[in-house]
């Protein structure tokens, strides 16, 4: 059994689904990503939780230039690949409300992407992580720009040449690497054990850490962000925000740290300060937002920042705390984004100011709002509240201010999330909200889903977290052994 | 060899069959003979590249020649099979277009496989007379005339230089043969005769005039504009793969050892190119006169190949050639369909199209982003060879360069994707006529196929 049956099976589905009549592809496509998340649980249940690489697959593929198909899974990926068949399932759900027109195209290039993801998130061979990182951009590209919104030409054009130029810098460095490595391949293992000087991996970093900071995205790279999350439809937006901008951190943790550790030393303060100026940035910005779904983007970029803040310090409590954040903040920007578009489709508006109240009339959809808002500010017992204390466990020991700063955004967070709570659920009804009907069917079962994944999560991190605590304990140690072994 | 006596004497037979006014009969004796030739060609081919040249040292059909005769002669019964009744609206005498199509067919097959500089000549003069003709071939048409003499003049022009260089490196290394010349070079290790020098640099402007390589690029857009589109797609396809490929076979078997000298020259000519090529085609608004500049911005990357000339060159120029010729040929295909509806050839006529073609638009957008090498698709295969090739010789900043090109190169792929699939216009349904879908068909397939697994044609040289 090897990771292969888990990245071809979506890509065999997608094919499929374009065969299906529109009215049908919604079920086609759930089924297909039900199947896969079924699958992902049998991989789950004989992952060995340990540091070694599973489920490897290892075949040429232009053997001529060293280049092999060559993907498994670790603890690391482990919990990337959990966190993109569990909300692909999720991410279909929420728009069975919805008719698209030709659903099956838009399912079957959401599966199509979930394939390119899942190659990202298990490639252990630098050619085959590029394509599968491109392979995820097309589909996403189309899924914006087909059933995005009233700007959706001009955004995603801009949305997919940021992203464009960030990996084509990149496809350089790892062929820059390839052409390094004495047995010319472009195994991963073997670019761990290069030895470049310092000057060589500096610039090896940037081009690295330039293509993940486009996609998480990082200040100053995230202008594209918030105005694609705003135009694309939401199954795309939460799709982007939920799986595909972890492939950037995952990309920091996988690739860039440990490929370039003599680079990442001589250049992580400055990489940790953008993180952490994106942190305040983005939250002063979404205080100021009046659309709901452009504050929970910016409220994004903030949460993402102290991922990669956290990363960048690279200690054990640091990494582990990023494993599960980005598991607590796919499923709750997923949420979130889903009230939102619940709130937006039912009301035609996004405005904040214009709502008010509906905790009134629909009970059941304001206590779900209330446990994901909760998650998203990080309240103990909520799945956000895990990670985002480790992430500040692991910069608090690298530097006492990086973390003050860093731990604004649980502040700032709080403050712009429950003023919104309060101003969009709380208070009297108007002429606008007075008629929003409680959530039923498909959306119950989804926030449903979302509010037990944020308290179980919250309770209980421990198996999470024992699935990649080996792996990040490995990677950890290696890469700081060879800052020792660098110094004179 | 006998892949070219067949295609020269194809054309022959087939003035003869449009003497006795036997027009049905043209298309399908063109195509057998092209894919006889084929046939013999892949015959050719042997494992260990054994080949020793033939006609007194005049020509060598190594696997070089074999498998770029092979992708000439493949792009060309693709653009033959789009031509049935094509040419019959423009002209009566049918019969002339495939008979001059074949003689510069000929004249391709003697310019990849040359192995004496006057073979090199001769090669790229039956091309370019044929092809001086074909873009003229309307006859009442204003601009097709204008075109016909355009290339005419500047391509004598260059043909000028070209025999000039020519006669130059003859006059210093006293032989046209390549091996002669190579000799000779390596037994001068020190000091190289000046007028050596300039012969290789007057070559280097009447090649790059050939590719259509910036500063001597101005006649591409007006001559591609004007002639009928299936020729321009044969010139842009079929005639850069030949010129490219007789480039790298003169420039790695004769002046690799004085590579100091000209690689600077080259390198210059290769960014320019590429910042012309990509910048010009922003700002166009008609598609044909797009995929004119952004023919001359791929010829920048195929320069890459020679600028950073090394043992897989061979290959790296094979893999983008032909995924360039693929993708060029399903647009320049697309575009006469789409011409013929509208009667333009702006990007505003594809508007819609997504909707009411949407087998067109999809191969289309599969050409187009094979065209901006986007992984997946053969394109981006190619320009990996290409980039990979480059570093290899530690041309950094000239990789980075092309980066940049191949960003700005998004916006106007992108623009016809965005013009067929988002922009909305009252149009009726195109027919697409079967010969079409299976050409543009199976170019698409073999597009995609490359790019997931482009073991199928690396490594063949």
């Amino acid at each position: 059994m090897t990771v292969s049956l888990l990245i071809f099976l979506p890509v065999i589905a997608a094919v499929l689904v374009l065969f299906f009549k529109n009215s049908a592809a919604k079920h086609a496509a759930l089924v297909f990503s039900l199947a896969e998340l079924v699958l992902a649980g049998v991989f789950l249940s004989k992952f060995v939780p340990n540091a070694t690489t599973q489920f490897q697959i290892d075949v040429p593929w232009i053997p001529k230039f060293g280049i092999y198909f060559s993907a498994g899974i670790d603890g690391i990926s482990m919990i990337m690949v959990l966190l993109s068949v569990l909300l692909v399932p999720l991410i279909i759900l929420t728009t069975y409300k919805h008719q698209y027109k030709n659903a099956n195209a838009f399912y079957a290039l959401i599966l199509f992407m979930q394939a390119g993801m899942l190659v990202v998130f298990t490639a252990l061979d630098g050619f085959l992580f590029y394509v599968g990182w491109e392979a995820a951009l097309i589909p996403i590209y189309f899924i914006c720009s087909l059933w995005g919104g009233q700007n959706r030409i001009k955004v995603t054009i801009k949305f997919f040449l940021y992203t464009f130029s960030g990996s084509l810098i990149m496809l350089v460095a790892i062929i820059y690497l390839y052409l390094q490595s004495p047995e010319k391949t472009y195994d991963l293992s073997h670019f761990y054990n290069l030895h470049l000087s310092i000057g060589q991996q500096s610039w090896v970093f940037w081009a690295f850490f330039l293509a993940f900071a486009i996609k998480m995205p990082l200040f100053p790279f995230h202008t594209w962000q918030p105005d694609t999350y705003t135009e694309a439809p939401s199954a795309g937006t939460m799709m982007l925000a939920g799986i595909m901008l972890k492939m950037g951190i995952y990309g920091v943790i996988r690739w860039l740290v440990p490929l370039v550790p003599l680079g990442y030393n001589r250049w992580w303060d400055t990489a940790i300060v953008l993180s952490i100026i994106g942190i305040v940035y983005a939250s002063i910005i979404a205080f100021r937002q009046k659309d709901g779904k452009r504050l929970v983007a910016y409220s994004s970029i903030a949460h993402v920042g102290l991922i990669s803040a956290g990363i960048f310090a690279w200690t054990y409590f640091g990494l582990q705390g990023a494993m599960i954040q980005m598991l607590s903040h796919g499923i709750n920007v997923v949420g979130m984004f889903f009230i939102w578009e619940i709130i937006g489709s039912r009301l035609n508006t996004r405005q904040i100011s214009e709502l008010g109240g509906i905790a009134k009339v629909a009970p059941k959809f304001a206590i779900a709002f209330l446990i994901i808002t909760l998650g998203t500010v990080a309240l103990p017992l909520t799945n956000g509240f895990v990670g985002e204390f480790l992430l500040l466990a692991g910069i608090l020991s690298i530097n006492l201010w990086l973390a003050v700063f860093a731990g604004l955004t649980m502040i700032f967070g709080a403050v712009y999330m429950l003023r919104m709570y309060k101003s969009v659920m709380q208070g009297e009804t108007n002429a606008l909200t007075a008629i929003f009907a409680d959530i039923s069917g498909s959306e119950k079962l989804v926030l449903g889903i979302i509010c037990a994944l944020i308290i179980v999560i919250g309770v209980y991190p421990q198996p999470i977290l024992h699935i990649s605590d080996a792996a990040v304990k490995q990677l950890v140690d290696q890469t700081t052994m060879k800052f020792y072994q660098a110094k004179p | 060899m006998i892949t070219l006596i067949i295609i020269s004497t194809l054309p022959i037979l087939l003035l003869y069959l449009g003497l006795y006014k036997a027009q049905k009969s043209l298309l399908p004796v063109t195509l057998v003979g092209l894919l006889v030739a084929l046939g013999f060609a892949i015959a050719s081919y042997t494992r260990a590249d054994m080949a020793t040249p033939i006609y007194s040292g005049m020509m060598l059909f190594n696997n070089f020649a074999v498998v770029f005769s092979g992708v000439t002669i493949v792009s060309t019964v693709l653009i033959v099979l789009l031509s049935r009744g094509y040419f019959e609206k423009i002209s009566s005498h049918v019969a002339e277009y495939y008979a001059i199509i074949l003689f510069s067919l000929a004249g391709i097959i003697i310019m990849v496989s040359f192995y004496n500089l006057v073979m090199l000549f001769i090669g790229i003069e039956i091309m370019s007379v044929s092809l001086y003709i074909l873009a003229g071939i309307k006859k009442t048409d204003f601009a097709s005339n204008e075109a016909a003499l355009k290339y005419f003049l500047m391509g004598a022009f260059s043909t000028g230089f070209l025999l000039f260089g020519i006669a130059l490196i003859y006059g210093s290394s006293g032989s046209f043969s390549l091996e002669a010349i190579r000799n000779w070079v390596l037994s001068q290790p020190h000091h190289v005769d000046p007028m050596f020098y300039a012969g290789i640099l007057l070559i280097i402007v009447g090649l790059c005039f050939k590719v259509g390589a910036a500063p001597f690029h101005f006649w591409t857009p007006d001559v591609y504009e004007g002639s009928p589109t299936l020729i321009t797609a044969f010139m842009s396809t079929v005639a850069k793969t030949a010129a490219f490929a007789a480039f790298l076979r003169l420039f790695s078997e004769c002046f690799q050892p004085v590579s100091d000298f000209w690689v600077p020259v080259l390198l210059v000519i290769t960014i320019v190119t590429l910042f012309i090529g990509n910048l010009t085609a922003l700002y166009q608004q008609s598609f044909k006169r797009m995929l004119a500049f952004s023919s001359i911005s791929h010829a920048g990357y195929l320069l890459f190949a020679i600028v950073a000339l090394g043992a897989s060159s061979a290959n790296s120029v094979f893999v983008y050639a032909t995924a360039y010729s693929i993708a060029s040929i399903i647009s320049f295909g697309g575009l006469i369909l789409v011409q013929q509806q509208s009667g333009n050839d702006n990007f505003e006529s594809f508007n819609g199209l997504g909707k009411k073609n949407p087998f067109l638009a999809a191969v289309i957008s599969i050409a187009m982003l094979s065209l901006a090498g986007i992984p997946l698709t053969a394109g981006f295969i190619g320009k990996f060879f290409m980039f990979s090739g480059a570093l290899l010789q530690f041309h950094l900043v000239m990789v980075l360069l092309a980066v940049v090109n191949a960003i700005i190169s998004i916006f106007y792929y992108f623009k016809v994707i965005i013009a067929m699939y988002f922009r909305d216009a009252e149009r009726d349904e195109l027919v697409v006529p079967a010969y079409y879908k299976f050409v543009l068909g199976i170019a698409a397939i073999a597009t995609i196929l490359i790019g997931v697994d482009p073991g199928l044609i690396t490594g063949l040289i």
